[in-house]
């Protein structure tokens, strides 16, 4: 690594320092904006006025909406965002225990689609205009433009419901087999799949026919290499930049996805906790989740500006 | 003023009628089958859209039965003359409930889209013009707004002012606002890099006259199919929040409700369940054709 490389990598990483502030904000005044006091809420209708300004003062309420504010950034970085408004567990706790199911699915879910993806992409961009490449091209509008939860429902209603296959929801996540594995995570899998393969595909197909386009290519082909050869040894690994951007992008909707996929298939991960949070507006949660995913999407971002800093062979000794 | 605001016009005119003639020089027969025909996506696209339009306005109107009233009693009955989709769970005709849901679907996304992609282009005209810490302030702002994702951040916004009809349209505007701005000024960047842009400032125009006669016109074509676009995302947002029972409340349904409310119907494999979600799909797969076949899909991945 040269000084060039830790400058660009430095400056990505202050302006994700930046932007991660600037969310806090956002989050911490749009859930403030309306108080609705939860502690009423709690307390019910009866509840004495000395009560609800003794609870108020408990959990800092009280206080006026800058210092609650810093209070709350702080409880955050040192790892402590809060108290759930409705079960009273500390909110790290309950998203601990869930976040690891959503990194499984999330795992399993890049495992799956990557390859398939970029066996796609870069074989649509091989053959160019031919019939694979225009179906899959077709296929590719359909998946983004259908809604999670139709492919969803289709899918249940074919592995489920007709074949019976597999379980419709995901009771349990201890995995001790293979056979339970794919029965698990077999449908949320191939909904996330669709998505996320659709997009990442494409991605890759529009880099790759970017690099076929350059002259080192025509080069290549005039001095007789084979097709397969010019491919996979003279333009994949100079489009393996911005295809690893690519990727890293595409993983991003993810964060996004989950949040129907878990819901459908009842899996217990994050994006149920909050979906849950919502339904019972417990705020703590809610900040601390959106706040969660927003780190998410920043380190994908970061991962792909990085992936297009060190493959430019430029900034290279 | 005058003479002024007449010469920048007709020498934009002249200089787009320069590029067309060129076109033509080069390629005559694509040229000229462009300009005949959309692809037979883009009809199919078009058509799709067209159908779809009418029914949020008039839709209602064809509607057979009162979409509320719970006419039958078969219970995720099949597809019959009376009912040509089938009944819910109640028992109500499906039918009827898609067409009374389409102006929430198509409407709110519509009104959605405008807000969002008004105020994404204005912010963007804003930034480009001024530059400099403008420029920097606002762009930032967006990026992190971007870095919320969408659901999640549909969800904070529910959470937190409730899903009322009004919050869900301006929630998804100011989803899909950043992505708007940031397309907008990428463009008007790079329109007010050129000549004719650069000839108005030195004649000394205002600022106004040359983001609204100069720049704007130049920027409406990616600015639509980039509408097009956000507005294939927020029906699918909007359809996912009813999905999670977190959007239109009920005794409004839109279409993501109606797959909601009718879930249970997947067992029986019940048209109830299916003729929304296929609704839905029509809907966004139209719009994609048709802005397929302008040529809008190098935008959506440069974006995505």
């Amino acid at each position: 690594m040269n000084s060039t490389i830790a400058r660009l990598v430095g400056g990505r990483l202050a302006v994700g320092v930046l932007t991660l502030l600037i969310v806090s904000l956002v989050v911490f005044f749009l859930t403030s904006l309306l108080p609705g006091d939860a502690v009423q809420e709690q307390l019910g209708q009866e509840a004495t006025a000395e009560a609800v300004a003794a609870l108020r003062a408990q959990l800092g309420l009280d206080l006026p909406v800058h210092l609650r504010y810093f209070n709350w950034l702080g409880g955050l970085i040192t790892g402590n965002p809060g108290i759930s408004l409705v079960n009273g567990m500390p909110v790290d706790d309950m998203i601990a225990s869930r976040l690891p199911n959503t990194l499984k699915l999330a795992a399993v879910t890049t495992l799956v689609s990557v390859p398939l993806a970029l066996t796609i992409g870069i074989l649509s961009a091989m053959y160019r205009g031919s019939i694979f490449d225009r179906y899959s091209n077709m296929l590719a509008v359909f998946a983004v433009s259908v809604p999670e939860f139709l492919i969803a429902t289709i899918a249940v209603l074919i592995f489920a419901v007709k074949l019976g296959w597999l379980s419709a929801l995901s009771r349990s996540v201890e995995v001790e087999s293979f056979g339970e594995l794919v029965r698990i995570y077999a449908l949320p899998v191939l909904t996330l799949c669709c998505v996320l393969t659709a997009q990442m595909a494409r991605m890759t197909r529009a880099a790759v026919v970017d690099q076929l386009s350059a002259s080192y290519v025509e080069m290549a082909i005039l001095k007789g290499a084979r097709p397969i050869r010019v491919v996979l040894r003279h333009a994949l690994p100079n489009a393996i930049g911005p295809i690893a951007n690519a990727v890293a992008l595409s993983l991003s909707y993810l964060l996004g996805g989950v949040v129907i996929v878990e819901s459908i298939f009842n899996y217990p991960g994050v994006a149920t906790l909050m979906v849950n949070g919502v339904v019972t507006r417990d705020m703590p949660l809610i900040q601390a989740c959106v706040m969660l995913f927003s780190l998410g999407f920043l380190m994908l971002v970061l991962l792909a500006d990085l992936c297009a800093i060190l493959s430019n062979p430029r900034l290279r000794k | 003023m005058k003479p002024n605001s007449i010469s920048p016009k007709a020498s934009i005119g002249s200089g787009k009628d320069n590029a067309l003639k060129q076109d033509g020089a080069n390629e005559p027969v694509r040229t000229r089958r462009r300009r005949l025909s959309l692809s037979v996506g883009g009809v199919i696209g078009l058509l799709i859209v067209t159908f779809w339009a009418l029914m949020a306005v008039a839709g209602p109107l064809f509607a057979p039965h009162d979409a509320n009233a719970m006419i039958s009693d078969g219970y995720f009955g099949p597809l019959s003359l009376e009912f040509p989709l089938g009944t819910d769970y109640l028992g109500r005709d499906i039918l009827s409930r898609l067409l009374h849901g389409a102006p929430f679907t198509i409407g709110v996304a519509l009104a959605a889209t405008a807000l969002a992609c008004t105020a994404g282009v204005v912010l963007a005209l804003v930034a480009a013009a001024s530059g400099g810490w403008v420029d920097a302030l606002i762009s930032r702002t967006q990026d992190a707004l971007i870095a919320i994702p969408n659901k999640i951040f549909a969800l904070l916004m529910v959470a937190s002012f409730g899903s009322s009809v009004p919050l869900l349209l301006l929630m998804a505007a100011f989803a899909y606002m950043p992505g708007s701005f940031r397309i907008a000024r990428a463009v008007a960047v790079n329109v007010m890099t050129m000549d004719f842009v650069q000839v108005a400032r030195t004649r000394g125009e205002a600022m106004p006259y040359i983001i609204f006669i100069e720049v704007l016109p130049n920027m409406l074509r990616p600015v639509m199919t980039d509408f097009g676009l956000r507005f294939v995302y927020v029906v699918l947002l909007l359809s996912a929040m009813s999905f999670l029972g977190l959007g239109v409340q009920p005794p409004d349904a839109d279409w993501g409700s109606l797959v909601r409310e009718n879930i249970e119907g997947l067992w029986a494999g019940a048209p109830a369940v299916l003729a929304p979600a296929v609704a839905i799909a029509t809907l966004t797969m139209g719009v994609n054709l048709l802005i397929d076949s302008f040529g809008g899909r190098s935008k959506r991945e440069m974006e995505k």
